[in-house]
């Protein structure tokens, strides 16, 4: 077998790429200076960890004072009804949405309309929304409803518009061909195509809109959010712990149900 | 309802012949696929359309009722040019026109005798679909109809779970359902078994027979065409080249249909 081993080639199988070096070696450079710049350093975190010692012994135990526990209850209570005000109301309004945004159904121009109101829906994070929301119509459940409406409809309309383009077009046509009108084609051609992935999506929805809940709370948006900034201001921190924990649970909560939904409707 | 029923247009006497002129398409400018048809078909009987593919049968058929938009030409059908229709007055016409397709095109994930309704969407309004609350008289002629293809079993399976011989009962059944005074089939054989096939073109004939109505169908199977048709048209590209009864069609038609030799022996 001398013809294996006698060296026949002086190219290299494994040519190095420099393009991809130069790269690496650019951003380790730049995670140097920027690490530099916001003064990041070892002492700087050491001490951190210290600080963040005592702030966690501060939080136990949990505040269970029965007004503190008022306090929750009236933010859980209200942070619920936000999450599930805006995720009935976004998702009846993504409906219409995501159906003119998909080009096999609509018209181009209006197809197109609909697609960029849904990128702008999609642009923002629902805090930015929900601060622009509480600078427009003041502090309040409302500002923190409509911010969460907006996140529900960019999010339950771009998915359902992707799910109404990739449905058969063949079954359609047979409804269409029995003159049926083109609400009914929607009832009857749509719907059952993209129905189970859409009751999906609001599963999720539901779920994403009960944590973000608590987040427009803390911009003005009402809620629970809005009892956990007070605590913090006023260094409560052991009431701080029982908010948190209250969150956790809510969250958990909106898994199962979510969850429970899913196979309810599949 | 404006509609009338099969049963009234027989009393009435209405005309059911379909009269195509000069029917053209291009899907694309200078290409086209129906170069200026003409075809008169009267008011009964089960006229087969063959030709080989791609020759424009499928259009032909798809441009009656308008799932394609004509490029010129005319259709004329129950005093109306089908070609010139749009929105509501369009959807009317449909009504009045089922169809059958190659791939039965069932909405897979609703049930058999909601796919059956499908054909009264034409009529019913669109809540009423939505709430299921179809007219009694609609869910019983259903059931009928099911019974009439053998498929009342499966009234509540959903159609995904049909095999394909039974997916086309539910397409005819849902064709029928609209009291049509047409019927079009678009190679409703084509996806199915020998024996199954014999069975639906049986079934077509048969209930476009009883029911008064002409059927047109598209055909690949020149042997399905000569048993069940009354008359033959056979299409070559975009234009017909033999119209007669399928006792008339000789080898030789053949030939000018589907072009080559040697494919016969």
């Amino acid at each position: 077998m001398s013809d294996v081993s006698a060296p026949r080639t002086t190219r290299n199988p494994f040519p190095p790429n420099w393009a991809a070096r130069l790269s690496l070696l650019a951003l380790a450079l730049y995670v140097v200076y920027a690490c530099s710049t916001l003064d990041i350093t070892w002492t700087r975190f050491v001490d951190g960890l210290g600080h963040g010692g005592r702030f966690l012994s501060r939080m136990f135990p949990p505040a269970v004072a029965p007004d503190k526990l008022q306090l929750l209850q009236h933010g859980m209570i209200e942070s619920l009804q936000i999450a599930i005000l805006a995720s009935v109301f976004g998702i009846a309004l993504s409906l219409p949405l995501g159906l003119a945004a998909a080009r096999n159904l609509s018209p181009a121009p209006l197809a197109w309309l609909s697609r960029i109101v849904i990128a702008l829906f999609r642009t923002f994070h629902p805090l930015i929304v929900a601060i622009l929301f509480v600078k427009a119509i003041g502090f309040g459940a409302l500002a923190g409803i409509l911010a969460l409406v907006v996140a529900s409809m960019g999010f339950v309309s771009k998915l359902l518009a992707d799910a109404v383009e990739e449905m058969s077009m063949r079954q359609l046509e047979a409804v269409r061909a029995t003159g049926a009108s083109f609400l009914s084609v929607v009832v009857m051609g749509v719907l059952p195509q993209v129905m189970p992935r859409f009751i999906g999506f609001c599963a999720y929805q539901l779920d994403s809109n009960l944590r973000n809940s608590a987040l427009v709370g803390l911009v003005g948006g009402g809620g629970i959010g809005a009892t956990l900034f007070t605590a913090f201001q006023r260094f409560d921190y052991d009431f701080v712990l029982t908010i948190l924990l209250a969150i956790v649970a809510i969250v958990m909560l909106g898994e199962i149900v979510s969850g429970w939904m899913r196979r309810l409707f599949q | 309802m404006d509609a009338t029923t099969p049963a009234q247009a027989a009393a009435a006497g209405i005309d059911r012949s379909l009269v195509i002129r000069n029917l053209s398409k291009e899907y694309r400018v200078g290409a086209p696929v129906l170069k200026a048809i003409s075809l008169t078909v009267e008011g009964r009987g089960v006229t087969a359309i063959i030709g080989p593919s791609g020759t424009g049968k499928s259009t032909l058929v798809r441009c009656i009722n308008r799932l394609v938009d004509p490029t010129s030409g005319e259709i004329l059908f129950l005093g109306q040019d089908l070609a010139r229709l749009h929105g509501g007055a369009l959807r009317k016409a449909r009504r009045h026109i089922g169809m059958v397709f190659q791939e039965y095109n069932l909405v897979e994930r609703l049930s058999v005798i909601e796919n059956v309704l499908t054909g009264r969407l034409g009529y019913v309004p669109v809540w009423r679909a939505w709430l299921r609350k179809f007219p009694a008289a609609d869910v019983d002629r259903a059931f009928r109809l099911l019974d009439a293809v053998g498929l009342s079993d499966q009234a509540a399976q959903r159609a995904d779970r049909l095999s394909g011989g039974q997916r086309q009962r539910v397409g005819i059944a849902r064709a029928l359902m609209q009291q049509p005074d047409l019927l079009l089939a678009d190679e409703p054989t084509s996806s199915l078994d020998p024996k199954t096939a014999v069975e639906i073109m049986e079934l077509i004939a048969r209930r476009a027979g009883e029911a008064g109505i002409p059927a047109i169908v598209n055909l690949h199977n020149v042997e399905l065409a000569k048993r069940f048709a009354t008359r033959v048209v056979g299409m070559a590209k975009g234009e017909i080249v033999f119209d007669g009864p399928p006792d008339r069609l000789e080898d030789e038609h053949l030939l000018a249909i589907y072009g080559g030799e040697g494919w016969l022996e």
